[in-house]
């Protein structure tokens, strides 16, 4: 890609706001650095993942906050890097530092998020649009990060409850072979703990056979058990999880990341005026948008939100206001969306979808919880080690 | 809308042309294509008109004779003949119209271009679009105030109200109010206009000759978690007396006391409530319930729920022919 490993100025923003500014303009600028390590060969490869999911999020974000700030004389710039490995993602972090630029969104992975926000220190307020790793929110909370992308355990407590809510209370767990499938696979245990589900069979993906050919020998064997009401899938490269739905040995629906799963964001989603935020992110990119645009996406607007309301753009008083209950974040999640004070976590509604529509949108009515029903989704402040505010 | 109802009683008792039928409902169904249309003696259905894709926005001409239909995938303004109840033209409205308003002229449509965040300024009998005037992310909510001098958008991403006159078809004031600004109403003698925020969930009263917000009023309903509580759609009695806020999936519609803004009552109507109206005599106030495909029947002086009636799929708006 033409645009990696080099700093870009993005110029999202029209003609007209370069228009002499009078003496209360301000200019808000924005870092965005994505690094995505190769995901390694997978046997379902027929729709890859967009590379710039994410960054073109973000562009579509400040192209919001421009469209209020050109009424309150503001204007956002996004400086965004791809970078090449992980060491080029530090260099540019360092880079964006010394170029005095301390708001900033990554689509990084866990281990470069906590080398990024040991680095910056209390010199920049970064918000993580990548990691779902649940350590982050629960043990390794940094005061200078937030996290718009949901957590393993949100995806998997959203899907959890909607398993409780239809009865299908058995289920055959398979977890893939990455890291980032046992992530996933543990937030669904602990997932099914809370929502009284029990995993009836609990069996790691080991084959290695190419699937496209022996699929309907393979997994009907494997997926064999005496009952359950339903099969859940670890899988989150997307490795073998399409061959899953209708190979199961008996007749059950297929759920987790693939088949009906949890998601931040999905095209399918239209209700609350999504359907206007789909149509602009599609004029913009020319793709359907997805959850790690989202979650870049809503970190651009809740700076923007926050600007707009404090009429100031430094740091510290973001994050102040962040936290605050003057702050709430319209996101056509049908509800307002806020920051988990103690993790930094923000709080957002989970659509279940399946490639073609949208099924339930957790948390579900009859879930209770004493602060916010939000809250049941995910780590809650007490099973949080985490106080960052 | 009902500022014009003296307006509108005296031209019922002058003239003779319309139908002599009991007073119509006529209701916006977003998911179904069509509108619904509802005998308000007997609080049913009667007809169903078959209107463009996506219906959202409707309003009346002044002289009660032809109804605006945003037709909002579509990308135009349908007009519908009242009398036969057959589409008769279109007018051009720019990208995803979603809610309008029409200037006491009778001429000058004021529309809301969703995905274009521009509001579009039609001229309806030349079908000249005078302006086409830049605002904030999503504009959505549209109002002019019945004194014609100002047009109010509201854009919802950006969350502020802009103050556009008339005369000049430019912005003079941008007022930030609470997240996603969903709707104006202006009281009869254009002094103040009541704005709701759907995520702020806040209802903002603002004095028209000032521009300044003068008082937010915020809802609180028993047993219902404070997120679900969402004010969308406001009616206000001519008398002065009551507003009626639509609180979306809170399912509630909120009785505010027009003259010291303090909530008096919440009535439970159907699931997301959106849009409301008040028949020709103000007794009786239709609310849209968006998800459970129905309308609600309140009694304005009892302040009860006395029906829901069953229409078409998501609707949307609801308007009251007063002369029919």
């Amino acid at each position: 890609m033409e645009i990696k490993g080099k700093l870009l100025i993005a110029s999202v923003f029209c003609g007209w706001l370069l228009v002499p500014a009078s003496a209360a303009a301000l200019g808000v600028t924005i870092g965005y650095i994505q690094w995505v390590p190769d995901q390694g060969p997978v046997l379902s490869n027929v729709t890859p993942d967009p590379e710039d999911a994410g960054l073109r999020g973000a562009e579509l974000g400040i192209a919001d906050n421009n469209a209020t700030g050109k009424f309150l004389d503001q204007t956002y710039t996004l400086e965004s890097v791809m970078a090449n490995d992980a060491d080029d993602a530090m260099a540019t972090l360092d880079d964006m530092l010394e170029n005095g630029i301390e708001l900033l969104v990554t689509r990084v992975p866990a281990d470069t998020l906590r080398a990024m926000a040991k680095r910056a220190g209390d010199k920049a307020l970064l918000f993580n649009a990548g990691a779902s790793d649940d350590d982050l929110r629960i043990r390794e909370c940094q005061p200078n990060t937030l996290h718009t992308i949901p957590s393993y355990a949100m995806l998997t407590d959203a899907l959890a409850q909607w398993l409780n809510m239809r009865r299908w209370k058995e289920v055959f767990l398979i977890t893939g072979p990455t890291e980032e499938d046992k992530a996933w696979a543990d937030a669904f245990r602990r997932a099914s703990k809370r929502f009284g589900l029990e995993i009836v069979a609990d069996k790691p993906w080991t084959f290695d056979s190419d699937l496209r050919r022996t699929a309907s020998r393979e997994l009907p064997v494997f997926t064999q058990a005496s009952d359950y009401d339903a099969v859940v899938v670890a899988d989150v490269r997307g490795d073998f999880g399409e061959y899953v739905p209708f190979n199961t040995w008996l007749p059950r629906p297929v759920v987790g990341t693939q088949g009906m799963g949890p998601e931040a964001w999905h095209r399918v989603v239209e209700a609350w005026g999504a359907a206007q935020l789909q149509n602009r992110f599609r004029e913009l990119s020319g793709r359907e948008m997805n959850s790690e645009d989202y979650a870049a996406w809503a970190a651009i607007r809740s700076i923007g939100t926050t600007v707009t309301g404090l009429s100031e753009a430094g740091r510290s008083s973001i994050r102040e206001y962040l936290f605050s209950d003057n702050f709430q974040l319209a996101a056509f999640k049908g509800r307002k969306l806020t920051y988990r004070p103690w993790n930094g976590q923000l709080r957002q509604p989970i659509p279940l979808v399946h490639p073609r529509g949208l099924v339930a949108t957790p948390p579900l009515e009859g879930f209770l919880h004493p602060e916010t029903e939000l809250d049941t989704l995910g780590y809650d402040k007490p099973e949080s080690d985490c106080q960052i505010h | 809308m009902k500022n014009f109802f003296k307006i509108a009683s005296l031209a019922a008792a002058i003239s003779l042309s319309g139908p002599a039928l009991a007073s119509l409902a006529y209701v916006s169904n977003e998911k179904d294509n069509t509108l619904s249309v509802i005998d308000t003696e007997t609080n049913e259905v009667v007809d169903t008109i078959d209107v463009g894709a996506r219906p959202r926005g409707i309003l009346l001409s002044k002289d009660y004779t032809k109804l605006y239909i945003c037709a909002s995938d579509d990308d135009t303004v349908q007009v519908l003949d009242l009398a036969t109840r057959k589409i008769i033209d279109t007018l051009p409205s720019g990208e995803d119209p979603e809610q309008f308003a029409l200037h006491p002229n009778n001429r000058h449509l004021y529309i809301a271009n969703e995905d274009d965040a521009i509001v579009t300024v039609v001229d309806v009998e030349t079908k000249d679009v005078l302006a086409q005037i830049d605002v904030g992310v999503e504009p959505e909510g549209m109002a002019v105030s019945p004194d014609g001098k100002w047009a109010v958008n509201t854009s919802e991403t950006s969350s502020m109200l802009h103050w556009i006159n008339t005369e000049t078809f430019e912005i003079e004031k941008n007022t930030v109010v609470g997240q996603r600004p969903r709707h104006v109403e202006f009281t009869k003698d254009s002094k103040i206009a009541w704005a709701s925020a759907e995520i702020g969930g806040t209802v903002h009263i603002f004095n028209v000759d000032t521009i300044e917000e003068i008082r937010q009023i915020d809802f609180k309903i028993k047993g219902v978690p404070q997120d679900r509580v969402q004010p969308v759609g406001i009616e206000l009695t001519s008398d002065g007396k009551y507003a009626f806020v639509a609180l979306g999936p809170s399912n509630h519609v909120a009785v505010v006391d027009a003259q010291t803004y303090e909530v008096l009552d919440y009535l439970l109507v159907g699931a997301r409530v959106w849009q409301l109206d008040l028949d020709k005599d103000e007794k009786f106030l239709y609310t849209t319930n968006g998800v459970s495909s129905d309308v609600s029947v309140i009694d304005v002086e009892a302040l009860k729920v006395i029906k829901s009636i069953k229409v078409g799929r998501f609707p949307w708006g609801v308007v009251i022919d007063p002369t029919s």
